[in-house]
């Protein structure tokens, strides 16, 4: 099976061990990998804004680039989200590529779901996590794509992680993308009861698996001066965090 | 100008107002909660949410036909059916209805619809006593304040300020007793019940082949408000049609369940006509005002969804934004995400623009909503008219164009995040914290950025494969 990579551009700029912890992991399942240099976004910051001809623009480029793989693996369920379920109704009047977007939306996976249907062993490590964790659903992946216990169980195959749920776990973290630096007020009040449930798991490091979560939550308990670990689940599993 | 025209400086003074910000938080996620659990004692919630849509979709498919349907049927009993385009022809009728009648005192019972025509100021100003009869509402008559919520329209107030408006305005001994102050008000308002010429009320549903009127409430003031003044006048939207009695089944099931966490609302009245020789009780007069009010602009579009709304008020009871900020700051009848989709839709874009912005797309409000209505993608379709229309900040179109420019060009793009990356490093502290950030303080001001520790994922792939 030959898969290709997405490196999402949040993890790109921002956070690019994310990206390899990803590498890793699918390495371990034991397919080829390619990572198509010309990808570059989703399109979520244009589609979400209400620039509809942005989001079809960059589905056309990800369709180009993409098409000819097995499988699509990413580390985030807002793209994943976006493109299996957004990029078909995008060509809603194209039947043709809507037929083309839906069966590449099939096969595109955000990486618990890419995990949990291909056997892997977890990659050999010197940095392996153990302690609590308490997990952050970020909202696409948990309502479009119904990710609740894929990350959760594939945690809980490293020895000695302990999950620990937050209070009031599946309200949003206030990121929303452009959301974030529109009003700006209301979403660090939303980050600020976010950290509020997590910090009283008292947990010893908080996990999620959507970068632009992560970035709120880390940019808000930096703020208030917390040095709780952040970090996308991806990486604990890879064995790249402690 | 609207007040929703003003979301984001709204937003702002209810996040910094201490005492708002104590009663939302004492409210907390009590009706989601209580939500919670009466949707799970249901056997098959998404078989009668799938059951609620359909039928909601029935008539808003053929709106016209079943809105005459019901107005044939309704006749037939003895109602007077008016149709009403805009908010001033509603108040137009009432006033005439009252003016015929000779009415001096109205008492109501909860109409948004008449929020939405500013029926109460328009009655006031003809010399009409009116007097708001739901507690919540009774309560915001006295504050001076509109709702703030679908069915908990003074959830912003808690029972200090009642008690200080209660004693103010009654001018009785202070209470903060719970019951003692419902008593109270009821001791208020029985006077006004008995003395009332007219009785205005809302309406929850139309049922087009018995020509009834549908009421929910849970204090009875309803009951009291449609059966002892001698005339009674219904307002409600249009949409407001359901073809039959089956339709209302599962419509009865859902509502209180969505809105509340009741299994049923305490009183459910269903309303056939004025009173007939032999009747015990009833009014001698009943109207109902059929409101266009805008929603005639949504059907066949793409908001159309939007008219299946049955005012549970679930979405807003789950919306992260509307918990943080309350009712008010949307600045119109409607608040919460269906307010954000409706207010647009109603006074028109430009005098609501950041509304279809308020919101993170998080998704919580369509997966409770009980007739289905996909929220989020409902403030996408206004923010693609917003930036179609060009309402938006031209630095906003700048950037959206200049992102999109860049990511169709991924050379350039992997030059701009290599630069970034840089700069994003030159930014931050010792601790690789970034703290201010021209142009996105609206991020920075209230949370950190971590700046890039490493070259762009791509960066480094590329040198990889190169060495």
């Amino acid at each position: 099976m030959k898969i290709g990579l997405w490196i999402t551009c949040l993890v790109d700029l921002m956070r690019p061990r994310i990206g390899f912890a990803t590498l890793n992991l699918v390495r371990a399942t034991g397919h080829s990998i390619e990572i198509p240099e010309q990808q570059t976004c989703c399109g979520q910051p244009g589609f979400n804004s209400g620039d509809t001809s942005a989001g079809r623009a960059m589905a056309m480029q990800f369709l180009k680039h993409f098409e000819s793989f097995d499988a699509v693996v990413l580390a985030s369920g807002s793209c994943a989200a976006m493109i299996r379920h957004d990029y078909p109704r995008l060509f809603a009047n194209q039947p043709e590529y809507q037929v083309r977007f839906q069966e590449l939306g099939q096969r595109t996976f955000e990486l618990s779901e890419f995990l949990l249907r291909h056997p892997f062993d977890l990659p050999p490590t010197t940095q392996r996590f153990s302690g609590r964790l308490t997990y952050h659903d970020s909202c696409s992946g948990l309502r479009t794509l119904g990710i609740r216990s894929g990350p959760r169980q594939l945690l809980q195959r490293i020895p000695g992680v302990e999950i620990v749920e937050m209070p009031d776990r599946e309200v949003c973290c206030g990121f929303g993308g452009a959301f974030s630096v529109k009003l700006g007020d209301i979403a660090t009040r939303m980050a600020e009861n976010k950290c509020r449930s997590i910090l009283a798991t008292g947990v010893d490091a908080v996990v999620g698996g959507d970068l632009g979560c992560l970035l709120t939550i880390e940019g808000r308990l930096r703020r208030e001066g917390h040095s709780l670990p952040v970090w996308h689940w991806a990486e604990v599993l890879a064995g790249t965090v402690t | 100008m609207p007040e929703s025209a003003q979301f984001k400086k709204n937003a702002q003074r209810q996040l910094n107002n201490t005492g708002l910000q104590a009663n939302l938080q004492r409210f907390g996620q009590r009706f989601a909660k209580a939500r919670a659990i009466a949707i799970a004692e249901l056997e098959d919630f998404s078989g009668l949410r799938q059951r609620a849509t359909a039928w909601r979709d029935l008539t808003l498919a053929n709106l016209d036909d079943w809105l005459i349907r019901f107005e044939t049927h309704a006749q037939r009993m003895g109602t007077q059916v008016h149709w009403a385009t805009t908010a001033a022809e509603v108040n137009q009728i009432v006033l005439e209805i009252a003016h015929k009648n000779k009415v001096r005192k109205v008492i109501k019972s909860k109409s948004m619809v008449s929020e939405e025509t500013g029926l109460n100021a328009a009655l006031q100003q003809s010399g009409i006593d009116t007097i708001e009869t739901d507690l919540g509402e009774y309560i915001l008559q006295l504050a001076g304040e509109p709702p703030s919520h679908l069915v908990a329209p003074a959830l912003h107030k808690n029972v200090e300020e009642v008690a200080d408006l209660f004693q103010e305005h009654h001018h009785t001994p202070r209470q903060t007793d719970i019951p003692t102050l419902c008593r109270e008000a009821r001791h208020q308002l029985r006077p006004h019940f008995l003395s009332a010429d007219m009785g205005i009320s809302g309406g929850n549903f139309l049922v087009a082949d018995t020509g009834a009127l549908v009421l929910l409430t849970n204090e009875g003031n309803a009951r009291l408000v449609t059966t002892l003044p001698r005339v009674h006048v219904a307002i409600t939207g249009i949409e407001k049609v359901i073809p039959s009695l089956d339709a209302l089944a599962p419509l009865l099931r859902l509502l209180p369940r969505s809105a509340t966490g009741q299994s049923i609302t305490n009183d459910v009245s269903l309303l056939t006509g004025p009173r007939r020789p032999g009747d015990l009780e009833g009014p001698e007069e009943h109207h109902v005002i059929l409101v266009d009010g805008g929603r005639s602009e949504l059907l066949g579009s793409e908001l159309q969804p939007a008219l299946r709304c049955i005012r549970c008020g679930a979405c807003m009871n789950h919306c992260p934004v509307y918990q943080n900020i309350g009712g008010h700051a949307y600045g119109w009848v409607y608040p919460g995400p269906i307010g954000a989709v409706l207010t647009p839709a109603y006074l028109g874009l430009e005098h609501a623009r950041d509304l279809p912005q308020a919101a993170t797309l998080c998704g919580a409000c369509e997966v409770v909503c009980p007739v289905s209505i996909p929220l989020p993608d409902l403030l996408r379709v206004w923010r693609q008219r917003s930036v179609s229309r060009g309402l938006r900040p031209w630095p906003e179109r700048v950037l959206l164009r200049l992102w999109l420019w860049c990511a169709m060009h991924p050379l350039l793009y992997r030059w701009i995040h290599r630069r970034l990356s840089w700069l994003l490093r030159q930014l931050a502290n010792d601790s690789g914290q970034i703290t201010y950030f021209p142009g996105l303080t609206d991020w920075t001001q209230g949370r950190n950025l971590k700046a890039p520790d490493q070259p762009p994922f791509h960066a480094q792939w590329a040198q990889r494969h190169r060495s």
